[in-house]
C-alpha cells in the first residue's frame, strides 16, 4: 500500500482500519472507509484532477461539497460509466474506478490546452458571435467547439441498474441534517409529528462533521449528533434519509429527492441503485446551510487553490490535508478557524492574508496567539505554478481596495485557501419562485417572503444566521412550531445549546482582488470555474451592453454549468454591480431551478420501462391470439390481434386470406375493445339527441342506430351504434380509442351544462367481451350454439339486438355490421369469453370460420366505404364532408355542433370531401398520408388538394382501393389526380368511397 | 405537482385530475345561436382568457369521483385560491 | 350459464392456486392474491333518504354518503365512488338477483342500476409492507392516521386507475382494476415485489 503523504495520523471520521483501493485515471490508490474521492485524492497528494471546460486549464479540487465546479469525474466503467460526478460527493469503495474529463490524450499532457494559449480569441460570447458573423461561420466553428469544449461522456449502453420511485407524506419535512435540521427534526419528532429528514451526506451532522472542537449540550459535537441520530431512529413516525438530495421543490410542498442506495457500494450491490422520493409535506423546514464564496484573484484556479472551509472539512472530517504549506486569503473571520485547525493537524500555515485592516476578532487573536502570521490590508496578487501552486505574491491594498501598492512579498506554498464570505443555500427556497433579498450585513442573498401555498421556512445559516446557537435555536423552534400547526404541540426538551461563540468582525467585500496589472491582463480572475468565465468576461459583457443578469448569464454562460453557479453567481453579480455602479440587487438576483445537483434519468424512469413504460391492455382472450401467432397492433394502450399468419404466410397473404374468407363464408374478430357506455334515466333520449347529430326519440326498444358525435365546432369526434334497451335505458358504443374521451364528454355536458337532466352514464366497456361474426355463413354458425331465440332475418332483423344464450352463456347479440356482410356482434361476460370463442370456432369449423385481425377489419370496412373516426377524420371534417348529410337531424332544434354547421365556412360546397381513389394501375397501392395534386411539377412545392386517409389491397375487388379527402372532391368524380410520393408519381381517378356493391367490384 | 382539493375527495395529486378549460363560458341558448353572427359564435367557441394572475378554470377528478368543479388558480404562483362547485359564479377575489 | 369450469378469472392463467400452495406465507411481508369473480353492481342516485331506504331494503346496508367510505352488512359491502355513484359488492353469482332487486326497489326514483362485476379484477394485498408497496405507485397518503378500514378511494396505482378498499387494519386492501389492466398491474406488483418477501394468497 502506497503511503498517503497528506494523511493526518489520527482523528477524523475515516476508519483507518479499513483501507479502500480505488483507481483514478488508471492508477491505483488507497484511501479509507469514510473517505470521499476528493479527500482520498488529496491524501494521496493528487491535486491535478481535471481540465477546464473551455481553456483546458489544469484544475484541482475547490470545495468539499455539492458546489464543486472543478473536480468532475467519470465514475464506473462500461454501461455504468457516469460523467460529471462531483469528487467531493463520491464515496470511496473498494474497486471504485474514476477518471478525469475533458483532456486528451492525458490529464497531464492535454492537447486542448492550446485553447488556453489562444484564449484571447475565445472570449465570452464567442459561441454566439459565430452565429452572427461570418455567414456560415457557425457551421465551421460548431464542430470545433463541440470537440474542444465539454464535459465527460456518458455510456451509450443500456443502463444495467434498476431504479425505484415512491411517494411519501409527512407533517414536517426537514431538508438538511446539520445542527439546525437536527434540532428541527428532534423537536417536531418528539412532539409526535410525522417527520421526514433528508440529507445528502452519508451521515447526519452537516457542518458539525467538519468541526474539531465544538460542543453541544456539553458533549463533543460528534457525540451530540450520534445521540440525536439514535433518538430520531427510534421515533416510529420519523423517517431519516441519508445520501438523499432534495433536488426539487415543486408545487404545494412536494419535494423530489433522490436517495443513493448503492452508489457507495458500487456495482456489486444488489437492489435498486437510486430511489426517487416524492415527498408531499404539510410544512417544510429548509436547513440547507450555506456555501462559502471564493475570492476572485488572479489565477485563482491553479491546482492547490481551494475554499478555506473545504480545507477545514478535509482535515477535520477526513484527516486529509490539502497540501503541506498553506497561505490563506480572507475577507472575514471564519477562515481563521481553518488556519487553527490546519495548524493543529500539523500543516504549516505560511500566512493569513486579510483584506481587512487590523482584524481583531476572537479568531484572529487566537491565530496570532498560535504564532500564525497575519498580513492585514493585503491581497494575493499572483499565483505561480501551472499544475500546482508554487508561490504567491502578496501586496498591500490601496485604501479603495481597487489597487495594490508597495513591493510584493513572495510566499512559498503549495496551497492557497480563500474565503469571500458565505452565501446561504437558498436554492430550494428560490425554486418555489420566492424572491431572495440582499442582506448588506452578511453581504449575501437571504430568503425573501415565501410563496402562497408553499409552507416553508429557512432556518440557521440557510437564512443567513451563521452562529451555531442561532442554528440550534431556530431549528428547534421551527420544528416545534411546525408540529404544533398540525396538532402536535407537546414538545419535550429545550433547544440544544453550544458554548458561547466568538464575536465576528464584519467582512470587507472586494469582489475583484486587484493585482499590479489590469484585470484581463496577465493572470485570469475566474468567477465561474466550471464554465471558464472570468472577471474580464463580465467586464466584456458590460462593455457590450449585456448588463442585466439574464443577459449576463446567457452572454458569458456564467452560472449555466451543471453546478448552477453555486460558487460564482454572487461574485458575478457583484462585479457587474461594481461596473454599473449600482447595488447588487439592482443588477438582479438569480433564480434557481431544479435540480439542485444533476439527477440521472434512470431515477425518473424508475421501473416504468420496457413492458411497463405504458400499460398493455389485453382483451379477455389475448392469450388465444398470442397462441395462434397473432402479432398485436397497439390501439391506444390496447393490444389487438393484427392478423393470424399461417405457416409460410406473410402479412399480406394472411390479411388477403382473412378478408376473402370473411366475404365468402364467415370470419370472426375480437372486438372487445369497443367502448361501451350504459345510459339510464328519463332524459337519456333527450341527451342522445344533443350529443348525436341525428334523432333518437323515436328509436324503439330492441333497436340500434348509428350516429356521429360532433364537437361544438361541428367536427366529427366519434361515432358508434347506440341501442335502446328500454324506454329510459340505452347502450352506447364508441370507437376503441375514443371510449374514455366520449365518457368524459358526456359527463362534462351533463354536470356542467345540463345538470338538471335526469340521466346517468356508466362505462361498461369491460363488462362485455365482443366477438363479431361476419359473412354470409355467420347465421349458420350462430344457429349451432344459440337455441333460445329465432335468428332468422324476419325474427332478428338488421339493426336490432336480442338477449339469448350462446354456448350456455348469457349473451346479448347486436345485428350491426362493420363489413357490410351479415353480421352478429356477440356480447358475453369476459370470464366466459374463451369458452364462447372456442365454441364459435368449433361451430364454424364446417364453414372454415376464419379469425381475422384489425388489418382485415380495416380492409373489410374500407371495401364498403365505412369510415374510421381518427383515420378518415382529423378534427377538421364535418359529417357533411364525409358524405353523411343524411345523418344530420334537420327536424331537431338543437344538438352539439349544429350552429357550427351553419357557419359560412362549413356550408361551403368546395370543402374537402371524402372520396375514393382508384389508381390507374390497379396494382399500385397508395401510401396513406400521400398528398394529392392536380398538376405535377418537377419538385415541390406543388398545390396540394388533399391526402390519402386509407389505402389497402382489396382481395375482393382484386385491386387497390383508397379513401382520400380532396378539396371539392364530390364535384370531381372521374377526374384524374396525381400522387407524387417516394420518388414516383401515381395517377388515380376520383370515385365514390365504396368499392364493393353486392359483393362485386363497384364501378369506379 | 399541484395539490388540488376535490370538493368531494379532498386534496389529491394533480395527476388524478384533468384540466378542462376556462370556466363560466355558458353555451348560448338556441335563440342566441340562431341570432348570433358567425364571428360571435367563433368567439364562444375559441376565444379564451389567458391572464397573468387569477384564472377561473374547470377541472375534473378524472381518476377519482369523476366530478367536475371550478378552480380559481393563480397562473404565476400556481396557488389554488379557491375550489368551488359547478354552477357557482366566479368568486370576487383580490388580484394578487 | 355454462359450466363453472368454463369460467376464467383474469389472473387465472398465472396458475395462482398452484403457486399459492407452493408459496411460503410464513414470514411474508406481503400476501398477494386474486379474488376472482366478485359481484359488483353499480348504483346511481341522489343519495337522498328514499334512495338510501331502497338500498337498505335490499342490502341491509346504510348507504355510505361520506366520500371515500365503505359500509358493510352481511354479504353486502357498499363503496362510495362519487356523490351519485356507489358499488354494491357481494359474493359471486348474486349479481343477477341483486340487480333485479335494486331496480325493483328504485321504482319511482331517478336511479340507475347496472352490473359491472365482469369488468373488474380484484387483487388483494395485505401484510406489514403492503402500504410500502402501494406507495411505489400510489400518491395517496395511506398512513393509519389518515387512511384506514372503512375508507376507500379511486386513484391511480402506477399507470392504472384503481379502486382501493382497505378491508382491515393488518392492513389488507382490495384493489379493483379494469380486467384489461389486470396482467399489467399483477406483473407490476411482482416487479416492485423484488424488494419484498412476497407470497401468494389463495382465495
Amino acid at each position: 500500500m502506497s503511503a498517503q503523504k497528506n494523511r493526518v495520523a489520527t482523528g477524523s471520521r475515516i476508519d483507518r482500519s479499513k483501507p479502500v483501493r480505488f483507481t483514478f485515471d488508471g492508477k491505483t490508490y488507497y484511501g479509507y472507509q469514510g473517505d470521499s474521492l476528493a479527500s482520498a485524492l488529496l491524501a494521496n497528494g493528487v491535486t491535478l484532477v481535471g481540465r477546464s471546460f473551455k481553456y483546458h486549464r489544469p484544475r484541482g479540487i475547490i470545495s468539499a461539497g455539492a458546489e464543486e465546479p472543478n473536480a468532475l469525474m467519470e465514475v464506473g466503467t462500461g454501461a455504468r460509466r457516469e460523467p460529471n460526478t462531483r469528487a467531493p460527493q463520491i464515496e470511496l469503495y473498494d474497486g471504485l474506478v474514476t477518471a478525469s474529463q475533458n483532456r486528451w490524450p492525458s490529464l497531464d499532457f492535454d492537447l486542448g490546452a492550446v485553447n488556453s494559449a489562444v484564449s484571447r480569441f475565445l472570449p465570452s460570447g464567442f459561441y454566439y458571435k459565430t452565429f452572427k458573423w461570418p455567414k456560415d461561420g457557425w457551421m465551421f466553428y460548431e464542430k470545433f467547439i463541440r470537440r474542444m469544449a465539454g464535459l465527460g461522456t456518458g455510456s451509450t449502453e443500456t443502463d444495467p441498474d434498476r431504479y425505484d420511485k415512491l411517494y411519501a407524506h409527512c407533517d414536517v419535512m426537514v431538508v438538511g441534517a446539520g445542527p439546525a435540521g437536527l434540532a428541527a427534526a428532534l423537536s417536531a419528532g418528539r412532539a409526535g409529528a410525522r417527520v421526514v429528514l433528508v440529507d445528502e451526506q452519508s451521515e447526519l451532522g452537516g457542518s458539525l462533521l467538519s468541526e474539531r472542537d465544538r460542543t453541544i449540550d456539553g458533549k463533543p459535537a460528534a457525540e451530540w449528533v450520534a445521540a440525536a441520530s439514535a433518538e430520531l431512529g427510534n421515533m416510529p413516525e420519523v423517517r431519516v434519509l441519508t445520501r438523499t438530495t432534495a433536488f426539487a421543490y415543486l408545487d404545494a410542498n412536494m419535494l423530489s429527492c433522490v436517495e443513493r442506495l448503492t452508489d457507495h457500494i458500487g456495482p456489486t450491490a444488489s437492489g435498486p441503485r437510486q430511489r426517487l422520493w416524492r415527498v408531499r409535506a404539510k410544512e417544510v423546514i429548509l436547513a440547507t446551510g450555506s456555501i462559502e464564496r471564493p475570492l476572485v484573484y488572479s489565477d485563482n484556479d491553479r491546482p492547490g487553490c481551494m475554499l478555506a472551509s473545504a480545507a477545514r472539512t478535509y482535515v477535520n472530517r477526513y484527516g486529509a490535508t490539502p497540501g503541506q504549506r498553506v497561505v490563506i486569503m480572507t475577507n472575514n473571520d471564519t477562515a481563521y478557524q481553518t488556519a487553527l485547525d490546519l495548524t493543529a493537524a500539523g500543516v504549516s500555515v505560511a500566512a493569513i492574508v486579510d483584506l481587512r485592516v487590523n482584524p481583531t476578532g476572537a479568531l484572529p487573536q487566537a491565530a496570532r496567539a498560535k504564532g500564525i502570521e497575519i498580513i492585514e490590508n493585503s491581497a494575493i496578487t499572483h499565483v505561480k505554478g501551472t499544475k500546482q501552486v508554487r508561490e504567491v505574491d502578496v501586496q498591500t491594498l490601496t485604501s479603495d481596495g481597487k489597487g495594490v501598492t508597495g513591493s510584493a512579498r513572495h510566499l512559498y506554498c503549495d496551497t492557497v485557501l480563500s474565503s469571500g464570505g458565505w452565501q446561504p443555500t437558498v436554492h430550494l427556497h428560490s425554486q418555489t419562485r420566492a424572491k431572495v433579498l440582499w442582506d448588506d450585513g452578511i453581504q449575501a442573498f437571504v430568503p425573501g417572503p415565501i410563496m402562497p401555498g408553499q409552507n416553508n421556512r429557512s432556518v440557521g445559516s440557510a437564512r443567513g444566521a451563521f452562529g451555531l446557537n442561532e442554528a440550534l435555536n431556530e431549528g428547534h423552534n421551527a420544528g416545534a412550531e411546525a408540529a404544533a400547526k398540525f396538532g402536535f404541540s407537546n414538545v419535550t426538551g429545550n433547544a440544544p445549546s453550544a458554548e458561547t461563540e466568538p464575536d465576528a468582525q464584519p467582512l470587507r467585500s472586494l469582489w475583484i482582488i486587484p493585482s499590479n496589472v489590469p484585470v484581463g491582463q496577465g493572470g485570469k480572475h475566474f468567477v465561474d470555474y466550471q464554465n471558464d468565465v472570468t472577471a474580464a468576461d463580465v467586464m466584456l459583457a458590460h462593455r457590450e451592453g449585456y448588463v442585466s443578469v439574464e443577459h449576463l448569464k446567457r452572454y458569458t454562460t456564467m452560472g449555466m454549468a451543471t453546478d448552477q453557479g453555486k460558487t460564482s453567481n454572487v461574485n458575478a453579480l457583484a462585479i457587474m454591480a461594481g461596473l454599473k455602479n449600482v447595488s447588487i440587487p439592482e443588477v438582479g438576483t438569480t433564480t434557481f431551478r431544479p435540480p439542485y445537483t444533476p439527477v440521472t434519468f434512470g431515477v425518473f424512469a424508475g421501473s416504468d420501462k420496457g413492458d411497463f413504460l405504458d400499460p398493455i391492455r389485453k382483451t379477455p382472450i389475448h392469450q388465444w391470439h398470442a397462441e395462434h401467432g397473432a402479432p398485436f397492433e397497439c390501439v391506444g394502450q390496447w393490444h389487438r390481434a393484427w392478423y393470424y399468419p399461417k405457416a409460410g404466410e406473410d402479412m399480406h397473404a394472411a390479411v388477403n386470406r382473412e378478408v376473402k374468407a370473411t366475404r365468402d363464408s364467415v370470419g370472426i374478430v375480437d372486438a372487445s375493445t369497443l367502448g361501451k357506455i350504459d345510459i339510464q334515466g328519463p332524459d337519456a333520449a333527450w341527451f342522445l339527441n344533443m350529443v348525436y347529430t341525428n334523432a333518437w326519440t323515436k328509436l324503439e326498444p330492441g333497436k340500434c342506430r348509428y350516429g356521429f358525435m360532433c364537437g361544438e365546432d361541428g367536427m366529427v369526434f366519434d361515432d358508434g351504434v347506440t341501442s335502446r334497451i328500454s324506454e329510459n335505458h340505452f347502450h352506447m358504443t364508441t370507437t376503441t380509442g375514443g371510449a374514455p374521451r366520449v365518457m368524459s364528454w358526456l359527463e362534462e355536458w351533463h354536470q356542467c351544462e345540463w345538470p338538471d337532466k335526469k340521466v346517468y352514464f356508466t362505462s361498461v366497456t369491460e363488462q362485455w367481451a365482443v366477438f363479431a361474426l361476419n359473412g354470409p355463413n355467420s347465421r349458420k354458425v350462430l344457429e349451432k350454439v344459440v337455441s333460445d331465440i329465432d335468428l332468422s332475418e324476419e325474427a332478428f332483423p338488421f339493426m336490432t339486438w336480442r338477449d339469448c344464450t350462446v354456448a350456455g352463456v348469457k349473451a346479448r347479440i347486436y345485428r350491426i355490421s362493420f363489413t357490410g356482410e351479415l353480421s352478429y356482434e356477440v356480447n358475453i361476460p369476459p370470464s366466459y369469453a374463451l369458452h364462447v370463442w372456442r365454441a364459435l370456432m368449433t361451430a364454424g369449423e364446417e364453414f372454415s370460420i376464419t379469425p381475422y385481425g384489425t388489418e382485415a377489419l380495416h380492409v373489410l370496412r374500407a371495401e364498403k366505404g365505412f369510415v374510421i373516426v381518427g383515420q378518415e377524420t382529423d378534427g377538421t371534417m364535418t359529417p357533411q364532408d364525409l358524405g353523411f348529410e343524411w345523418i344530420i337531424g334537420k327536424a331537431k332544434p338543437d344538438f352539439i355542433g349544429r350552429r357550427s354547421h351553419l357557419r359560412s365556412d362549413t356550408k361551403r360546397p368546395d370543402r374537402k370531401h371524402l372520396v375514393g381513389l382508384l389508381t390507374e394501375n390497379p396494382n399500385d397501392v397508395l401510401a396513406e398520408g400521400a398528398q394529392v395534386v392536380e398538376h405535377v411539377k418537377d419538385k415541390p412545392p406543388m398545390t396540394m388538394i388533399g391526402h390519402v386517409t386509407s389505402s389497402y389491397w382489396s382481395p375482393n375487388a382484386n385491386r387497390s382501393i383508397a379513401m382520400a379527402v380532396i378539396k371539392n372532391g364530390r364535384n370531381r368524380m372521374g377526374q384524374t389526380v396525381y400522387l407524387p410520393y417516394d420518388g414516383k408519381v401515381i395517377a388515380a381517378k376520383i370515385s365514390k368511397p365504396t368499392f364493393l356493391e353486392d359483393g362485386a367490384p363497384a364501378n369506379g | 405537482m399541484l395539490l388540488i382539493s376535490c370538493p368531494h375527495c379532498g386534496p389529491r395529486d394533480e395527476h388524478e385530475f384533468a384540466y378542462g378549460h376556462e370556466a363560466h363560458i355558458a353555451r348560448p341558448t338556441l335563440e342566441q345561436q340562431n341570432t348570433m353572427t358567425d364571428a360571435e359564435w367563433a368567439d364562444y367557441l375559441f376565444m379564451r382568457k389567458n391572464p397573468k394572475g387569477v384564472h377561473f378554470e374547470r377541472w375534473v377528478h378524472a381518476r377519482g369521483c369523476r366530478q367536475w368543479f371550478n378552480v380559481a388558480r393563480h397562473t404565476v404562483t400556481h396557488e389554488i385560491i379557491k375550489v368551488y362547485p359547478m354552477g357557482e359564479p366566479a368568486p370576487k377575489l383580490e388580484q394578487k | 350459464m355454462a359450466e363453472a369450469y368454463t369460467r376464467r378469472s383474469p389472473l387465472q392463467h398465472f396458475g395462482l392456486t398452484a403457486a399459492a400452495a407452493k408459496s411460503n406465507a410464513a414470514g411474508a411481508e406481503v400476501l398477494i392474491g386474486e379474488s376472482a369473480h366478485r359481484a359488483i353492481v353499480n348504483i346511481r342516485g341522489d343519495g337522498g333518504e328514499a334512495f338510501k331506504a331502497a338500498v337498505r331494503s335490499v342490502t341491509g346496508v346504510d348507504l355510505p354518503v361520506k366520500p371515500n367510505t365503505t359500509a358493510q352488512a352481511g354479504a353486502f359491502r357498499i363503496l362510495w365512488l362519487g356523490p351519485t355513484e356507489w358499488w354494491v359488492v357481494t359474493t359471486s353469482g348474486a349479481e343477477e338477483k341483486l340487480v333485479a332487486d335494486l331496480r325493483q326497489a328504485f321504482i319511482g326514483q331517478h336511479a340507475a342500476v347496472i352490473d359491472v362485476s365482469e369488468s373488474r379484477a380484484v387483487i388483494t394485498l395485505s401484510g406489514t409492507k403492503a402500504r410500502d408497496m402501494l406507495a411505489r405507485g400510489c400518491s395517496l397518503d395511506l398512513h393509519p392516521r389518515v387512511f384506514g378500514p372503512g375508507q376507500c378511494a379511486q386513484t391511480g396505482l402506477t399507470k392504472a386507475n384503481i379502486m382501493l378498499d382497505q378491508t382491515d387494519a393488518a392492513p389488507s386492501f382490495d384493489i379493483y382494476v379494469l380486467k384489461s389492466f389486470a396482467d399489467y398491474l399483477w406483473q407490476w406488483f411482482w416487479l416492485i415485489g423484488r424488494d419484498y418477501k412476497l407470497a401468494i394468497k389463495a382465495h
